[in-house]
């Protein structure tokens, strides 16, 4: 910092960045996930109608027709303005779930690799035992028992997001743990909480990082096909996968009904599966010279 | 064994074991030796001869799953380390014992700068704030002779040469208002010869400064020669000889010790010589050991007892003591 041009002002994060703008793809799945928040943040400003008001004259128009630019649905609502407020209740819904996931999943992971043993077999088979249920229909179960509403929504994606942390971060911590540097820490008297938040967990946190942002696509994806089976948010509420629901009828005489909102969900979850992917080869250690 | 002058550590018939799927591996078998204030004791012997496990039990620190510390004591300043609590252990490591690792490239937290690695010990055994952590760290990494410490401070450990880390490695032993015990093991082995040389200077300076012991572990003779008042061999687990550093490389008993001296390059007796002596042989397994002597299998001198029961102590002189059958004969000269 007070030599530029030196290599000490070139932080970590920065060295990154760098090798991070080499792949385009992941540029590109950058792009299209700061396009989406940017979009779900100023939706209010842009949107060009109010996403709920019906309009009977303009029940299924045609995009480019009387000021619909991706048309109506089977109520009159516009779509594009739709979309843009689905868009904050999709990011919403990520942010949360993933949310629940990492806090969970993370604490579950660090513990059990931490201290290993009748914990770790304990809390592991359990994860395991999650994972033998297909996620969707866990999702489905979860949902069901607690009752349709966006918040169960979000608890039961969290909920299936759990196994996937937990795993990803106790095989870091097993790696870390071994490491000389904790040796050398506790030897100098770190305490448990101590050696597992402060030295291990920052060494995991790049495998964490991507493992979000690919949970996060599959957060998107969750819940639209929640609001889908009908399970997620409840109409009139403008959501993704709601939307596309609504459309199914529609998908011979007016298919711009179910497209758009269909190509929002495959534009957010592209953008943060090459995102994810992307940082997976920035931040991978065995990448690192 | 010696003089009770001022005792800083004993370690007392210390057995660790481990317990594997192939056996139980008795890697430090009844070994004892003492360090005395402002004193560095060597801990000698080849690779996988329970060197560093000897270091970690007295931390308190052997990997606990497979190893375990079966029986014996070790008093630091006359407490029992093994009887304390977990508690009470972990605050006495890194505030009054501290070690330095063999490995400066791993032994840093690849993550954080360096001057918070240094000074995260006095928050954690003084209460310092951050500014005060980061000045006292400062201090620490000039006393160390790691140069511009202002700016390296911030630095990360991968921005540092090994030498550099281990300095700081060292910074951090240090950073305790005050230090009992050092622990080294090997400090030096991953280091460059020039780099090593310094700091064996600057462990035995900092040592005059502060007045803390050190138990060095090493299997380079040389580096005992240089650093050590008196010398512990071990091999395979076991205590085969102790004795001041000069007694040992004067005249040593085991014939072990011999072979060790024997094969170092510098040794007068080379001279002319185009070929380095060496020990027959290699280490025995450590799990299919039983009571018989571990040297027993490359030893010159071995036998027909040797396979039946490890000697008893000889003591050559009050402060020499070795653990053979055989060592009287060959004593002194050569």
């Amino acid at each position: 910092m007070e030599t530029p041009g030196s290599y000490q002002d070139h932080s970590l994060l920065y060295e990154q960045w760098v090798q991070f703008r080499k792949a385009k793809a992941a540029v590109f799945g950058l792009v299209i996930v700061v396009l989406f928040f940017f979009l779900a943040l100023i939706a209010p400003l842009i949107a060009p109608a109010d996403p709920l008001a019906q309009h009977l004259e303009a029940v299924l128009a045609k995009p480019l027709t009387g000021g619909y630019l991706l048309g109506a649905d089977d109520l009159g609502r516009d779509i594009l303005s739709r979309i843009l407020y689905g868009s904050r209740i999709s990011l919403m819904v990520g942010a949360i779930s993933v949310s629940i996931s990492l806090v969970v999943g993370g604490l579950v992971g660090l513990l059990a690799g931490y201290f290993g043993g009748a914990l770790d077999l304990l809390v592991m088979r359990f994860i395991d035992l999650m994972m033998a249920f297909p996620s969707i229909l866990l999702a489905i179960v979860i949902c069901a028992t607690l009752g349709p509403s966006l918040q169960n929504a979000m608890i039961a994606i969290g909920v299936i997001g759990i196994p996937s942390i937990a795993r990803v971060i106790r095989a870091s911590v097993l790696a870390e743990k071994e490491l000389d540097y904790v040796t050398a820490e506790r030897s100098l008297g770190a305490s448990h909480p101590r050696l597992i938040f402060s030295a291990i967990l920052p060494n995991c946190i790049a495998p964490i990082i991507v493992q979000s942002t690919l949970a996060y696509a599959g957060a998107i994806i969750s819940a639209a096909s929640l609001s889908f089976l009908g399970l997620g948010s409840q109409p009139p509420t403008p959501e993704w996968g709601y939307m596309v629901a609504s459309g199914k009828e529609y998908i011979s005489t007016a298919p711009w009904v179910i497209t758009f909102p269909g190509l929002a969900i495959l534009l957010a979850v592209l953008g943060f599966n090459l995102l994810g992917d992307g940082l997976r080869d920035v931040l991978d250690p065995r990448m690192k010279e | 064994m010696t003089v009770n002058r001022d005792r800083v550590l004993s370690v007392e018939r210390l057995h660790t074991y481990f317990y594997t799927l192939k056996g139980v591996v008795r890697a430090v078998n009844d070994v004892s030796f003492a360090v005395d204030r402002g004193r560095t004791l060597c801990l000698v012997g080849e690779s996988g001869c329970g060197k560093s496990v000897a270091a970690l039990s007295i931390m308190r620190l052997v990997a606990s799953p497979p190893g375990r510390i079966v029986s014996g004591r070790v008093l630091f300043e006359g407490r029992d380390l093994l009887a304390l609590g977990d508690e009470e252990m972990r605050m006495l490591r890194g505030s009054r014992i501290s070690m330095i690792f063999q490995e400066p490239m791993t032994s840093l937290n690849p993550v954080f700068r360096v001057g918070r690695q240094i000074g995260e010990m006095f928050c954690y055994h003084e209460g310092l704030s951050k500014r005060e952590a980061r000045r006292k760290a400062i201090d620490l990494m000039a006393l160390v002779g790691i140069p511009s410490p202002e700016k390296r401070v911030d630095d990360y450990p991968h921005q540092l040469s090994g030498g550099m880390r281990q300095r700081v490695m060292i910074a951090m032993a240090l950073a305790s208002p005050k230090p009992g015990l050092l622990i080294a093991d090997e400090p030096t082995t991953a280091l460059d010869v020039t780099i090593q040389a310094q700091i064996l200077d600057l462990l035995r300076a900092l040592q005059q400064r502060v007045g803390v012991s050190i138990l060095l572990i090493t299997h380079n003779m040389g580096v005992v020669a240089e650093m050590a008042d008196d010398v512990v061999v071990l091999y395979a687990g076991r205590k085969v000889e102790s004795a001041r550093t000069k007694e040992l490389l004067s005249a040593p008993c085991h014939p072990y010790s011999r072979g060790l001296l024997n094969s170092i390059p510098g040794n007068p007796k080379y001279r002319g010589a185009d070929r380095l002596e060496s020990i027959p042989g290699s280490v025995p397994n450590l799990t299919s050991l039983g009571d018989e002597c571990p040297f027993e299998n490359r030893c010159p001198l071995a036998q027909g007892i040797c396979r039946e029961r490890f000697p008893e102590e000889l003591e050559v002189s009050p402060t020499h003591s070795v653990w053979c059958h055989f060592a009287q004969a060959p004593a002194a000269g050569r």
